[in-house]
């Protein structure tokens, strides 16, 4: 589905950039003091915390889930998530509802970044309600479209250790029909602009085969005004790209800035069919990319796709970052985004390989 | 018969408190990584750690035993990553692993910076009051060089001989060590074409004599090509790899094939699953791994796990401590 049903009435420019971000952001500091008094866990100086109970923690995620939904409208965001303030991790969020998942403890991803990686013990099945409650309660709170991020079935496969399995395939795939339910019902809530993140993807060599299965299965039965994005990011693009042009999804959703764009050329070898939703800020810099700067790459965008299917975002979850500079980079790439589209509407900006427009 | 030494690759994961208390000390950007100039309230930390992964490692009774190599942030790129004429920039993926390390991006001529040999003296100075060796553990320099960019040596040949004077100088400062096993993974992922295997091999050959102790060179995350086994075989090193838990067919081929050295290092519990070996089924594989090779006649063999150990949570990380040491406390194995 085109990005234009996401165009605010008020747009100021003819071209329409789309802007959004991938998902995740900062968390108050307030609601993870309240989530460590709920589980019951020791602070840094291992201070036994007074507890509070489930429902005090849900008010303040309910808090949290207001105030990042409207700081991304703030920031002038086209499309807004919430900041996923009531998930965790974004394998650990599932695996805590899906059975078939348990728990042994914090791994490392990088750095001094961990997530605690489950281990799938049994056969996989739907558990408790995964993201309606999410979707509805933002979209009531938004007076911008609301985007739901939602892990895919290869990564809930593949960043875990699987004890009872005998493929990533075989694991892969029952979990496509449990992220198809879950589609299904985001949907009938009336969402209509699912990303699937897949950030496992790039990865291994040759699972792109596992993940156009899977994601065959996710979009199963979908109406076609459900626009599907897909979320890709920290890997080698050329042992993925041209194939994923096959998947069954509207958007692909790429991280680029973090490598300086030095994969760009992989998506200028072979036509880009899809939407490109291309990361322009780097997720893991605390310092701000000036408006220039942003300017500079969203135009990298328009060397691999006319600006009818450019959308611009961050290169992955911003939730690292110091809040203030994660309110800054969108709010500065809003602006960039803005000004490109602007200078597209003056011509001052040549397109390569520009799609007549819809007067011709 | 056999001498079963029990040991592990390293690359330990740090202890869940370690993990908290330096979170908050260090923060979560590239920046913040190890790059060797930490301070003291970082040090402390680390080597507090380091003490404990020594005396769990003690305590389970394994027969070598490592430093841990706790404060590698960037896994086995660390050393470049605090080595000078090195900048750190974006962060790469790891081998297929969901796990990101910074690119070392060489950019001068190369210098040891001593930085493994500190880790390795503060580790001695635990182990010197008991009964277990230390063993040492490097990147093998093809795998150091595949990590890293090089703006500095021109050809990757070169750059790879260059790595490999650069590790046989850290080795040279080490302190005593038992033994020193070498990782290289990119052996495998990367494999080296026509001409540059052997440089590899030579590589590795120029850091093995740096050192007195006994080297074993581990391939990691599958079995070498043939070639590039043949050529491994011509260094001068101790013992080589087998990763019976990844592909054991293909391990055991090469084995079969071209023969081994005397000593051979068996990958007998898999770094990368939750999954706890029993001692049993490592004894099992060790078995195996003889009778299929029925006219070699190893003088010891080392029972260690495929991988680093990083990815695994704490829990099962201790439990697979323990079930190597247990499967190799009958020290000898009928041939």
């Amino acid at each position: 589905m085109t990005k234009e049903q996401f165009r605010p009435e008020d747009h100021p420019n003819d071209q329409f950039l789309l802007t959004t971000v991938v998902g995740s952001y900062p968390k108050p500091k307030w609601l993870n003091r309240v989530r460590e008094r709920c589980h019951h866990q020791e602070d840094v100086d291992q201070v036994e915390l007074e507890t509070v109970d489930e429902e005090t923690l849900a008010e303040a995620e309910d808090d949290a889930s207001r105030l990042i939904t409207k700081e991304h409208e703030r920031a002038g965001l086209d499309v807004v998530v919430d900041g996923e303030m009531r998930r965790t991790e974004m394998v650990e969020y599932f695996a805590e509802r899906i059975e078939g998942y348990e728990f042994n403890g914090p791994v490392k991803v990088w750095g001094h970044n961990y997530f605690d990686k489950p281990s799938v013990v049994s056969e996989v099945e739907y558990g408790e309600q995964w993201l309606v409650e999410e979707y509805e309660f933002t979209a009531d709170v938004a007076d911008r479209p609301v985007k739901v991020p939602i892990t895919g079935p290869y990564t809930l496969a593949r960043w875990v250790f699987n004890e009872h399995y005998e493929t990533t395939a075989d694991l892969a795939n029952d979990l496509a029909d449990l992220v198809n339910e879950e589609v299904e019902k985001l949907v009938d809530a009336g969402c209509r602009y699912i990303q699937i993140d897949e950030p496992a993807l790039a990865q291994h060599e040759d699972d792109h085969a596992i993940v156009g299965e899977a994601l065959e299965r996710v979009v199963a039965d979908l109406p076609e005004d459900v626009r599907i994005g897909l979320h890709v990011c920290y890997g080698d693009y050329s042992r993925i790209y041209p194939e994923i042009l096959e998947f069954p999804v509207d958007e692909f959703d790429l991280e680029l800035a973090n490598g300086d764009y030095e994969q760009l050329d992989v998506f200028t070898e072979h036509e880009f069919t899809a939407d490109l939703a291309m990361g322009v800020l780097d997720a893991h810099v605390a310092e701000v990319e000036s408006v220039e700067e942003i300017k500079a790459n969203i135009k990298k965008g328009l060397e691999v796709v006319p600006p009818e299917q450019l959308v611009v975002s961050p290169d992955c979850g911003v939730k690292l970052l110091p809040r203030e500079a994660a309110y800054q980079k969108m709010a500065n790439m809003v602006q960039a985004a803005r000004e490109v589209e602007a200078e597209l509407d003056a011509g001052e900006i040549e397109v390569r390989g520009a799609a007549p427009s819809a007067d011709d | 018969m056999t001498e079963l030494v029990s040991t592990t690759p390293g690359l330990f994961p740090l202890p869940d408190w370690a993990k908290r208390d330096l979170e908050g000390l260090k923060g979560h950007q590239k920046h913040d990584l190890i790059d060797g100039s930490e301070g003291a309230e970082i040090t402390a930390v680390y080597e507090q750690a380091r003490e404990e992964v020594l005396s769990q490692q003690i305590d389970a009774g394994l027969d070598l035993v490592v430093e841990g190599q706790l404060r590698w942030d960037d896994m086995l790129a660390h050393p470049l990553a605090v080595a000078d004429a090195v900048d750190t920039r974006g962060i790469v993926r790891y081998y297929d692993n969901n796990n990101f390390y910074r690119e070392p991006v060489v950019t001068d001529e190369l210098q040891a910076s001593g930085d493994v040999a500190a880790e390795l003296e503060a580790a001695a100075e635990v182990t010197c009051d008991h009964d277990a060796g230390l063993a040492a553990v490097l990147p093998g320099p093809y795998t150091l060089a595949d990590l890293a960019t090089d703006e500095q040596y021109g050809e990757t040949a070169a750059f790879v001989d260059a790595v490999g004077e650069f590790l046989a100088e850290e080795v040279a400062q080490f302190p005593d060590v038992e033994q020193l096993t070498l990782l290289e993974p990119s052996l495998v992922q990367a494999a080296p074409g026509d001409g540059l295997d052997e440089r590899a091999s030579e590589a590795i050959d120029a850091v093995a004599t740096a050192t007195d102790a006994e080297v074993a060179v581990q391939p990691v995350y599958g079995a070498l090509e043939e070639r590039v086994y043949a050529h491994l075989l011509d260094a001068d090193i101790d013992a080589v790899g087998f990763d019976l838990v990844s592909d054991h067919d293909a391990n055991v081929y090469n084995a079969q094939e071209y023969g081994a050295t005397d000593d051979v290092l068996l990958g007998l519990v898999d770094g990368r699953n939750t999954l706890v070996e029993s001692p049993e089924t490592i004894r099992e594989r060790v078995e195996w791994f003889q009778e299929q090779t029925p006219a070699a006649d190893y003088v010891r063999i080392y029972a260690t796990a495929n991988t680093d150990l990083f990815f695994l949570p704490t829990n099962r990380f201790g439990e697979k401590l323990e079930a190597l040491a247990t499967a190799a406390a009958t020290t000898e194995v009928e041939a």
